[in-house]
């Protein structure tokens, strides 16, 4: 089955997003709200890792062949300037996007194979990641006009 | 009359709960002046901290020389405290007479064509080539509401910039931000004259005793007359406040919200919850009981390192008292969950109903004597009226009221925020940038910074103030302007109360009004409205009062019904006043419907663990529909804790003595000598380990920073390291705490953290003398047989 497959994916998808915060919060040092935060949000990805690793291992016998280009890339280094960083955000939006919909997705498996741990890791994840979407989209759009209109 | 220095509180007039306080009139006249030589005494309020006492100046030749109560003023009975009575005389001395302009790197007198030529040079070729977003305006909580809204209207409805606000981001954002997630909107429910009726009352990172002396004065006397209320004080520090309190809780700094969480999870585990209140009033509860379901106080005493049964019995005292007044300040605003903890505060008050009835209120300080009107008239955090600019009926009603484009207004995102602006300033986007009536180079966390990025080439930097500062010396041009009671203004105090300040004297040299500076930079930039009018549509100050008035109508901070004369007559009167309240409303929500209305909140909220904004969609969905909103969020460690390099826990903070960077107060000799220079404080415990002892010479150094002076060994708790932040004169710039502070923010507010900061201490040398604090403060020395400074 490819609940095991997406189980993968999504604990793929939240380490390359913890390790692409922690690149963006180094590298953005500068932004003191961009660096405390994308630093919060690495544990916050790093313990959604932790949290799906027991589930994960019940359904690893069941595990199925991965499609190709399973997981996603994610950002190695940042980008200099005021554009950099508004590109950088974007690129982790994707990469949160991705992982806030498998999130979703897994959740609906959860519900229909009325596996009661994988609902509730679900409830105490997903909501962090939905939140941090929307903090990235806050943060983007604040700052977008000065960005695109008056920095060099 | 007492020296005051000293007895700071003056003398106890102690009454009973439901009675009236009784009055007292506090005077000083300079030494050699008698009553019969005072030629007038013209009314106002004092504008050296939020409470707005109601005065009046004495006048005789021509200059200003005393100062008394308004016995018949609701906020104050007539007392005053030190800094109100000698700190006026501060601007007598060393003042800016004419504007001055940078030659050769160098700051020269100039005059005002020359001055404003080159201000507005700059400003309009910026405009021209990069737009609106190329400018900043940094303003302060100690102007006039006719200077912020005519600068508001300057700024957001001719220029069209987003880019305006105030030091009240440093001070007083997170009572803003916690009203509008709780309420809706900005606007202190509660009223002084709770203090009057409460049987309980808890300060929350709140040091009144020094910070609102008279406010302190009134709750010493219900504290000293029949029927006193119970008192639970919340601070690392053993304040004044705390020496008088039922229960004391002695936090690690940065840990608030952990308090707070559990404070409610205790309210709730106990059952002191009124259900019909919350059930007719609030929205969130179940989310709300959900979040602090863990938050048990052995939980939290762990954390916050105080006994779990002194938090216990601080919810008791909360569940079992009728009328509970709670005020919360600096200690919960300068943190990093600053928003949370503060709404955490409302929520208390919300689960128990104790809100909008006499003695049941709460009180969300303001540092700053006119902090309120940089929020409510649109230099701050939100548009004029505390409208919305996510709503796009606000915005248009402000244009039809500045006869504008709506498209001018900014309302794409919230105000920036003034860590925003300087970054913004830094990186050079932000090409001209206004200050006015501040000193961010002393008061904005990590100077280093703060001095390269006012210094440097990127940005043309305008200062207008009435002396020379850190900041000045950084500026391109300096505009010399007028101070209270060299013009005439109003503004409004901590419990919604409006007070006139009449012009007495006039301003020294060339030094003009702020409101008449920005007139003139809006003519000469030849700012017009729609139909090709003046922008802004008036000069004087009573005429910006009567716009202001008409910006304000149908909004929760009604205006409408106040007039000049009325304020003369009769002193200070709180909003919303107008046709339904023509005296003035004593306390808001009375009737438990909040400002939640879609169409009519300030804000649709915030997500309070990461700051996002609640969008206007999500928000309607919730049908909240006039109730208040409970939430909250978990506790998170503070931005930097203590570790093995730095392993104290800094903290900033003020003395009685001194108004912020002492521009004032140091120039008043009798606040000078009883504070003269700076100090720190340690505790026994640490100075022990640390072989320092009293008066001895210390360098305190985060990594950001290092500053050395003398160690107060005083009862600060132990691991925590306090200084004063008013000390941060150009050449002794190592003794500026905010030389070792942060830089990160609350979420919400955008609010700095001053109150955690990881830091390690060494001895540098012993000292000669105790060190220069105060004895009879929150600084008083453990060695109980050392004086005052200057005594
Ligand atoms: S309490 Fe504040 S407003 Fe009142 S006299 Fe003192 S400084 Fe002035």
């Amino acid at each position: 089955m490819h609940l095991c497959t997406y189980l993968i994916l999504l604990a793929a998808a939240e380490q390359t997003l913890a390790d692409s915060y922690v690149t963006v919060s180094q590298g953005h040092a500068d932004e003191a709200d961009v660096h405390y935060t994308c630093a919060d949000f690495a544990r916050q990805a790093t313990a959604h890792v932790e949290a799906l690793a027991p589930v994960t291992a019940r359904y690893t016998d069941r595990r199925e062949p991965e499609p190709e280009r399973l997981r996603p890339d994610g950002l190695t280094t940042t980008r200099g300037g005021p554009v950099g960083l508004l590109r950088d955000l974007q690129d982790l939006y994707q990469l949160v996007s991705l992982v806030d919909i498998t999130w979703a997705l897994v959740g609906q498996a959860a519900a229909g194979a009325r596996d009661r741990e994988l609902i509730d890791t679900v409830a105490g994840c997903h909501g962090q990641t939905t939140a941090q979407h929307a903090w990235l989209r806050s943060r983007m759009r604040a700052a977008a006009p000065q960005t695109l209109l008056v920095a060099t | 009359m007492n020296d005051r220095v000293v007895e700071i509180w003056g003398e106890r007039t102690p009454y009973a709960s439901g009675d009236a306080w009784p009055d007292r009139v506090d005077q000083f006249l300079v030494d050699g002046v008698a009553e019969s030589d005072v030629e007038s005494w013209v009314r106002g309020a004092c504008l050296l901290c939020s409470n707005g006492c109601g005065v009046e100046v004495a006048v005789a030749g021509g200059r200003i020389v005393g100062i008394r109560g308004r016995a018949e003023d609701r906020v104050n009975h007539g007392r005053m405290g030190p800094k109100g009575l000698y700190g006026w005389q501060g601007q007598q001395h060393d003042r800016l007479t004419a504007p001055l302009i940078r030659q050769g790197g160098r700051l020269v007198e100039t005059d005002w064509e020359t001055a404003m030529s080159a201000v507005v040079e700059r400003s309009r070729n910026l405009l021209d080539t990069k737009g609106p977003l190329s400018h900043g305006f940094f303003t302060s909580g100690q102007l006039m509401i006719e200077e912020f809204y005519t600068l508001a209207t300057i700024g957001k409805g001719g220029i069209g910039t987003p880019h305006m606000d105030g030091n009240t981001r440093l001070c007083t954002a997170t009572a803003a931000t916690a009203f509008g997630e709780s309420f809706g909107c900005d606007g202190q429910p509660g009223s002084y004259t709770d203090v009057d009726d409460c049987d309980a009352l808890f300060l929350f990172g709140h040091n009144v005793a020094e910070t609102q002396t008279v406010l302190w004065a009134r709750m010493l006397d219900r504290l000293d007359g029949p029927n006193p209320p119970r008192l639970v004080c919340v601070d690392p520090r053993r304040t004044k406040v705390a020496e008088r309190a039922t229960v004391h809780l002695p936090i690690r700094n940065g840990t608030n919200l952990a308090l707070m969480n559990a404070l409610v999870h205790q309210l709730i585990a106990v059952g002191y919850v009124d259900r019909e209140y919350v059930a007719a009033h609030t929205v969130g509860y179940d989310e709300l009981a959900a979040a602090t379901a863990d938050a048990t106080p052995e939980w939290a005493a762990e954390i916050c390192g105080v006994p779990a049964a002194d938090i216990v019995a601080a919810a008791d005292v909360f569940g079992t008292s009728d009328r509970v007044v709670s005020t919360c300040s600096m200690g919960f605003y300068q943190s990093h969950q600053a928003t949370a903890a503060a709404c955490q505060v409302n929520n208390l008050h919300l689960l128990r109903g104790m809100l909008g009835r006499p003695g049941a209120g709460i009180l969300q300080m303001n540092g700053q004597p006119s902090a309120e009107n940089n929020r409510e008239a649109g230099c701050g955090p939100a548009l004029p009226g505390f409208r919305n600019w996510g709503n796009a009926e606000h915005v248009e009603e402000l244009a039809r009221l500045w006869n504008v484009d709506p498209l001018v207004i900014p309302h794409w995102s919230p105000p920036t925020d003034a860590n925003a602006m300087f970054r913004y300033a830094e990186q050079g986007s932000i090409g001209f940038l206004w200050i006015a009536g501040t000193n961010p180079a002393v008061s904005m966390p990590n100077l280093n910074r703060i001095r390269r990025i006012l210094s440097g080439n990127q940005c043309f930097v305008v200062v207008s103030d009435a002396y020379r500062t850190e900041t000045t010396e950084l500026a391109d041009v300096v505009l010399p302007v007028a101070l209270w009671a060299e013009k005439t203004g109003t503004f409004t105090n901590v419990d919604r109360t409006v007070h006139l300040q009449e012009k007495a004297i006039e301003p020294p040299g060339q030094a003009r009004s702020d409101l008449d500076v920005w007139i003139d930079y809006a003519r000469r930039l030849g700012l017009a409205d729609r139909d090709g009018g003046p922008l802004p549509a008036w000069d004087t100050p009573e005429a910006a009062f009567e716009a202001w008035k008409a910006a304000t109508v149908g909004r929760p901070c009604d205006y409408s019904g106040l007039s000049y004369q009325q304020l003369h007559d009769v002193g200070g009167i709180q909003w919303p006043c107008n046709d339904t309240a023509p005296a003035g409303t004593e306390r808001l929500y009375t009737d438990g419907v909040f400002v939640t209305d879609r169409a009519r909140c300030e804000t649709y909220g915030h997500d309070l663990a990461t700051g996002a904004g609640v969008s206007a969609e999500q928000y309607s969905a919730r049908r909240i529909d006039g109730r208040a909103i409970l939430k909250t969020t978990g506790y998170q460690p503070a931005y930097e804790v203590p570790d093995e390099q730095f392993p104290l826990r800094f903290t900033t903070g003020r003395t009685v003595f001194h108004w912020h960077t002492r521009t004032k107060t140091k120039r008043a000799r009798q606040l000078q000598d009883a504070a003269p220079s700076m100090w720190v404080e340690l505790s026994t415990q640490d100075a022990a380990r640390l072989g320092v002892g009293e008066g001895d010479i210390v360098r305190v150094t985060s990594r950001r920073g290092a500053i050395q002076a003398p160690a107060r060994i005083s009862h600060v708790r132990e691991g925590t390291v306090f200084a004063p932040w008013h000390y941060g004169d150009s050449g002794f710039v190592e003794t500026a705490a905010n030389d070792l502070t942060i830089t990160a923010w609350d979420p919400i507010s955008k609010q700095p953290e001053f109150k955690v900061a990881a830091v390690n201490v060494q001895l540098i040398r012993h000292g000669d003398g105790p060190a220069p604090a105060p004895t009879n403060t929150a600084s008083a020395p453990v060695d109980a047989t050392i004086t005052n400074p200057g005594r």
